[in-house]
Order: structure tokens, then sequence, then C-alpha cells
């Protein structure tokens, strides 16, 4: 056990798993000498070698089409997008290709990738440093798509995603790369180092991809939400004064619909939050989902806070950003109804 | 003083002939046989430029093999060589006529193109990759794949090896290196770099080959895979089939007016070779140099195979409606089944009688093949695989929304 950021978490994944596997290789756009923009990757070319762990040319779908590649030959690539606003380029390779190997040659390529990608707003990073489009992932059959939301289930879950025989989109919500983000921006950053969910276990322990986890139990309303969003949810939790139950889905597609069930049967009352825009967002899933499968215990209409329709803007950040005040405004608007 | 402009206006290029019109290829420069040169393998990619601007041809007018590309192949390789065109052609001419009979909803030709596969795929070795597009069935025909695996899946019946989730002709074998073909066209193209970096970061001595079409090039991946085959000196060999058209597009919307295809590598350090397509052995001859190349750590290749796409773009597709009816018949590089042909029997090695025979041959066994396949279903005649299989094999394991849906689905 040690004192780690999620930074420091996801660079230990990595090294458990290079250590373990020598078919695991590491590339990305600054990912090999330098380490990464996000430190993330530093010291495993130093460590590993340069066959190992190198640095890419500035081309998405070349990161994930040659990865493609690379897992058909019976590689494990872990790749690197700079930042989830950059993964379009690759999109035809991860859709087209990546998700469809398996399926299209029953079983005769396979394709084990792990495409890691910070996501995410609230650090002032306007359209191309902001987004959140794991909507455009859960919509491809074939892909499985995780978020962490903090370092131990950062490393838990990449090491799951590693040695997962499909292909994983991993996203990291990088406003809580170094500490937890409760949308308060005006208080100073308090370090993982500080924080319970900063003892990362040594070794190769992992987080099930598909198992969702309560951050916090209530009993007035399940709130379903992941990555930064799970602290603003459960600091409104406090603030509104509503006994929310929190959840982290931790992974999007497989979703833990059980877990999420049994709560929404036992509070009859659900809030979906999420930092992605609203139409056709991750959050109209879970509501259909919550609706089908709950639909006689709900008390209320279910409500969804999410970023506005609009692109990422740069100066009206913490307008656009969910905060616990509209987070809260909605726990107690639903519990009225 | 005011700068006076005229006009801009927009070049769009168009193809020499359309319908009606009379083929004329007189500007298409064909160097003589023999021209161009066999530089070692180890060559400065720079010290090369000028073969991406001619083309490495061996048979001449008169069915000699001529020059330093010569050779390379028995007298029995190649009538194995002719008998695999020859097959290809005659299994193409069958699924075409089955697709247009309702026993499939699909199918594509080579015809013209036989050369490119059949040659290429007698220059690799067991355990290579090829990263083909859906015209390159060749490299399947010629290995020891099983023709009626590929009716089967032609047919989409319940002994398609893809369970009938596939398209007609996307077929896919790891055991004969022939990866699972995708409709989205340039994506295999970098994947096979991909694959090539694989084998080299596990100190492996396999290659692959990457295949594109004139047209696809145009695609952002074949720039993807120029730029990382080039920066990781990957072992892959990388193939422009140039047929001169893109469904109803003339190869000049992918290329524009100046240059070719081949020459596009030089801007990326990548050895790069034009080859006459429709000359099995010159094709034969530039694929083990390039493979060779690949195979000791000398760096990736580039080959343009100059050929002509003679017949129609797909079973949907009507070419009289862009192109003359004449041109395949004017190509100046002829038809690669006639011209080795000729080459087999100017050095007596072959005869009519047993082309004549091995066609007939051939035939039989393409017939008696297809019955097989349609003894065991074609698509629509009830005996497709089950339902319950589309939902198998998106995961290694199921996850339980698609156990839901399969149930929903009632299979």
């Amino acid at each position: 056990m040690a004192k780690m950021t999620m930074i420091e978490a996801i660079r230990d994944a990595h090294d458990v798993a290079m250590e373990a596997d020598d078919k695991v290789v590491v590339f990305g756009e600054d990912v090999g000498f330098f380490g990464g923009v996000f430190r993330c990757t530093a010291g495993l070319q130093q460590k590993y070698g340069k066959s190992r762990c190198f640095d890419a040319p500035i081309n998405e779908s070349g990161i994930v089409g040659t990865a493609i590649g690379m897992a058909a030959y019976g590689l494990k690539p872990l790749i690197e997008i700079q930042f989830a606003d950059y993964v379009y380029p690759a999109f035809d390779q991860i859709v087209s290709e990546a998700a469809r190997l398996r399926h299209r040659s029953n079983g005769d390529f396979t394709c084990p990738i792990v495409i890691r990608m910070p996501t995410g707003g609230g650090i002032f990073g306007g359209q191309t440093h902001s987004q959140s489009p794991e909507a455009i992932f859960t919509h491809v059959s074939g892909l499985k798509v995780v978020i962490p939301s903090n370092p131990i289930d950062a490393k838990g879950l990449l090491l799951a995603s590693i040695a997962d025989p499909d292909p994983v989109i991993f996203l990291e919500p990088k406003r809580l790369y170094n500490g937890p983000f409760d949308g308060h921006h005006e208080k100073p950053l308090t370090s993982w180092k500080k924080h319970d969910l900063g003892d990362v276990p040594d070794g190769d322990e992992i987080v099930p991809i598909g198992k969702a986890k309560i951050t916090r139990e209530g009993s007035d309303v399940t709130v379903l939400t992941y990555g930064t969003m799970v602290y603003v949810a459960e600091a409104a939790a406090e603030e509104s004064g509503v006994d929310a139950e929190v959840i982290d889905l931790r992974s999007l597609l497989p979703i833990d619909l059980d877990t999420i069930t049994e709560s929404v049967k036992k509070t009859g009352r659900c809030v979906i939050v999420h930092e992605a825009t609203r139409t056709c967002g991750y959050g109209a899933e879970l509501m259909s989902l919550v609706q089908e499968s709950c639909f006689y215990h709900l008390e209320a209409p279910m409500i969804r806070v999410t970023g506005w329709d609009t692109p990422y803007p740069h100066a009206q950040e913490w307008e656009y950003f969910p905060g616990p005040a509209r987070v809260g405004e909605a726990l107690k608007k639903v519990m009225e109804d | 003083m005011t700068d006076t402009y005229a006009p801009l206006s927009l070049h769009v290029p168009e193809p020499g002939c359309r319908p009606g019109d009379t083929p004329d290829f007189s500007d298409f420069e064909i160097p003589r046989a023999g021209d161009v040169k066999r530089p070692p393998e180890d060559v400065d990619p720079d010290d090369i430029r000028d073969m991406a601007f001619s083309i490495v041809r061996v048979l001449n007018k008169n069915g000699e093999a001529v020059g330093d590309w010569a050779g390379a192949l028995t007298p029995d390789e190649l009538r194995t060589g002719l008998r695999n065109m020859i097959k290809l052609r005659t299994f193409d001419a069958r699924m075409q006529t089955a697709q247009r009979q309702g026993k499939t909803s699909f199918y594509m030709q080579h015809l013209g193109e036989e050369a490119v596969s059949c040659a290429f795929a007698g220059a690799l070795k067991p355990g290579d990759m090829n990263f083909p597009t859906y015209r390159q069935a060749g490299l399947l025909l010629s290995t020891d794949y099983p023709m009626l695996t590929m009716m089967n899946q032609i047919y989409s019946n319940a002994e398609d090896p893809l369970h009938g989730r596939q398209l007609p002709i996307m077929y896919s074998s790891k055991e004969n290196g022939f990866f699972t073909i995708s409709g989205n066209l340039g994506t295999q193209f970098l994947q096979s770099v991909g694959w090539a970096m694989a084998s080299a970061i596990s100190g492996d001595t396999k290659v692959a080959t990457g295949w594109i079409g004139d047209g696809s090039t145009a695609e952002s991946d074949f720039h993807a895979a120029m730029v990382f085959a080039s920066t990781y000196k990957a072992p892959v060999v990388l193939n422009i089939v140039n047929n001169q058209w893109a469904i109803s597009t003339f190869q000049g919307i992918a290329r524009g007016g100046v240059g070719t295809f081949a020459a596009r590598g030089h801007g990326f350090g990548i050895a790069s070779i034009r080859v006459d397509g429709n000359d099995y052995l010159a094709v034969h001859a530039v694929a083990k140099w390039a493979t060779e190349r690949a195979r000791r750590g000398l760096g990736p290749t580039l080959i343009e195979h100059v050929t002509y796409r003679a017949g129609g773009h797909s079973t949907s597709d009507d070419p009289s409606a862009y192109r003359s009816g004449d041109e395949a018949a004017a190509w100046p590089l002829g038809d690669p089944i006639e011209r080795l042909k000729t080459h087999l029997i100017t050095i007596g090695e072959w005869s009519e009688e047993r082309h004549t025979q091995a066609e007939a041959e051939i035939l039989d066994e393409v017939v008696s093949t297809q019955k097989k396949a349609e003894a065991v279903g074609t698509l629509g005649d009830g005996k497709a695989p089950s339902p319950r299989d589309m939902f198998e094999g998106v995961y290694e394991t199921m996850p339980s929304h698609l156990i839901r849906q399969r149930q929903e689905a009632g299979y």
C-alpha cells in the first residue's frame, strides 16, 4: 500500500502490467521519453526500453490503427490519446475496426487494446480540453467503456482493462488527477495523498469491469453518476440535506444494472448527473434503463443534471459545469414531486 | 496600382474517355520489359527514386522473360501460377453468376487483376500476414485455403466460417495469413503497419503486407500508414493496386494529374516501386524483393501495381455508365493470364491443348465445389446460421444486456 495520486496510480498500473507481461506495449504522443503530458507514463521507457514504451507521431488514427494491427499479431497495446477531445480522427478505427474484429472474424482475430484518454472539464480547458465523449463510445457494440473516479479504482480498473480480452475505452477525469474535486472551484485542492482513496494497493489487484460502487448510502434518492461528478453529487447531498445514495457507475458499458435497480427500488427517486452534454448523452440511456426496470417504484420523474447542449466554453466554465448548487436543486426538486 | 487577376476556377480532373469515346492510352508511358534494373535489397530508397516513375516489367511482347528481374520462378511454379489465376477467374465468373441467380446478395470480381494477388502470394512465408482489401482473393486461392470455405462464406450458409455475419467476400483466415476484411477502406493498410511493428517489437522475422486501391489512397489512413511505416521502419510491404478506377471515379481524382501513386512514398523516405500488375513474373519478383527487404530489417517498401479493373466494380455496378466499353480491351498491359500463357508456350513449357485442358479441369473443380457449397445452403434458403449466433462474439463473454436481448429476440 502506498499513497498515490490518480496519475501515480495509473502509472503504477502500467508498471505492474508491463512487468508481468512483455506483450503489453505503451505508446502515444509524448508518452515515451517525456513520460506523458500528465506524467502517466513517466519513467516507463527508461525502465522497459523503447520497444515497449515509445513516442508516436501526432496521428490518432495512426495510433489506434497500428495498435489494432499489433493486437491482431498478439500484443496487448495500452495506448494514449492525449485528450479525449482529440479522439475523433481515430473514430473509424475504433468503431469500424477495434469494436468489430472479434465479431466479424468469428473470433479469428481479436482486439485486446486499451485506449486511455483524459476526459472532462473543470480545468478551464475550453472547447478542446474539456469534452466528455463517453456516449459516443457507449453506443458502439463491441467496446467496453470505463471511467474511474479515484486512485484505487484507476489502478484496479486499468489493470482489469489491460487483462480484458476486448477493446476498452478508458476515460480518465483529468480534474481528478491530483485530488478530488466537488465543484467548489474556489476552494484549494486537497491531494489524493491526504485521502483514503489515495491508499493504492501494491501488486496486481483488479477492480472488476461492470461493477458499480455505492459511495454514499442514502434513503431519499438515488444519484447515478461517474467521474468528477461523484464528488459533486456527494457534496450536493451534504449541502442540500437530501439523503441521497450516490452510485459511482465506474463502468458504463457493460453497466451494473443490478446495483442501480436495487438502489432506485429502495429510494423510489433518481437523479442522473454527468458533465457531458444532455441530448443523447449517457444519461438518456440511464433514464431509459431505470424507467424500464423500476417504473412501478418511481415516486417522481427522473431528473438529469448535465452539461448544457453547447460546446464547452472557456470563460463560462462554472456556468457550464454542473456544480453542487445545480445538483442540489435537482435533489430538492425530485423530493418535492 | 491595383493588381488584376482573372477569376479563379476549380480544376476537376476528367478521365481520357467516357462512354461512346474511343479509348486512348497513348499518354500512358510503358517502359520496355527488362529496362528497369534490379537494385540490391539493401538499396538506399533515395537511390531508386526513378523506379517510382517507371514500371518493372519482365515479359516482353513476344512472351519472353527479360532483364534482371527475370528467372526467379521455375516452369512448374509458373504453371501453378497460371492455374491459380485461371482458378480465380473461373471462381469469379461462377460467383458472379450465382449472385445474378439470387444465390447470394453480392460479389466482386478480380477480372484482369489476377496476377497481383496470385503472384504476390508466392513471395510470402507461412506466418506472414496480409491485410487485404476485398479484391485480393488470390492470396487465399493461391494458398491451401479451401475454395469450398470461400463459397460457404459467399453463400452465408451453415458452414460459413463467419457464421453469416459478414457480407460476401469479406473473408478471414488467420491461419492462412489473411486478415479479416473490412468494408471500411484504408483501415487495414494502416493496421498492417502495426502488425509489422509488433513483429519487430517481438524480435520475430515475420512480415506484413498492406493492400489498398488507387481510390482509397486518398483516405487519411493511407497517410497514417506511410508515416508510421516510415518512422518505425516497419517490416511491411505496402501495396497500392492501381486499377485505374474507384467505382466510377478515375484514378486522377485520387491523385491529380501529376506524379504516380508510388511517388507518394518518396516524401516519407520509403523505397517505392511501380510494377506491371499484369505481368505475373514482375509482380512475383518485386514482391520477393520487397518482402526480403522487410524480413532483413531494411524497412518498408511501397509498390504500385499498375493494372486495369476489367470488370465492374461489383455486382451492383454497371461500368458502361461511366467508361468506354472498349477500354479494357485497349488496356496496353494486356491480360495477365494471356501473357503468362504465351510466355509458357514460348519457352516450350505449355501448349494451347494443355491450356484448354487446364481450363476444363479447373471449371470442373469449381463447379463441383459450388455444388457442394450449394448443398449446404445459399442465402435465403433457410439453411443460414442461427440468429442466436449474431449475439455471439461481440465480446469474448456475452454481457448481461446482450443475453437479455438474445432472449427477447427469442433465441
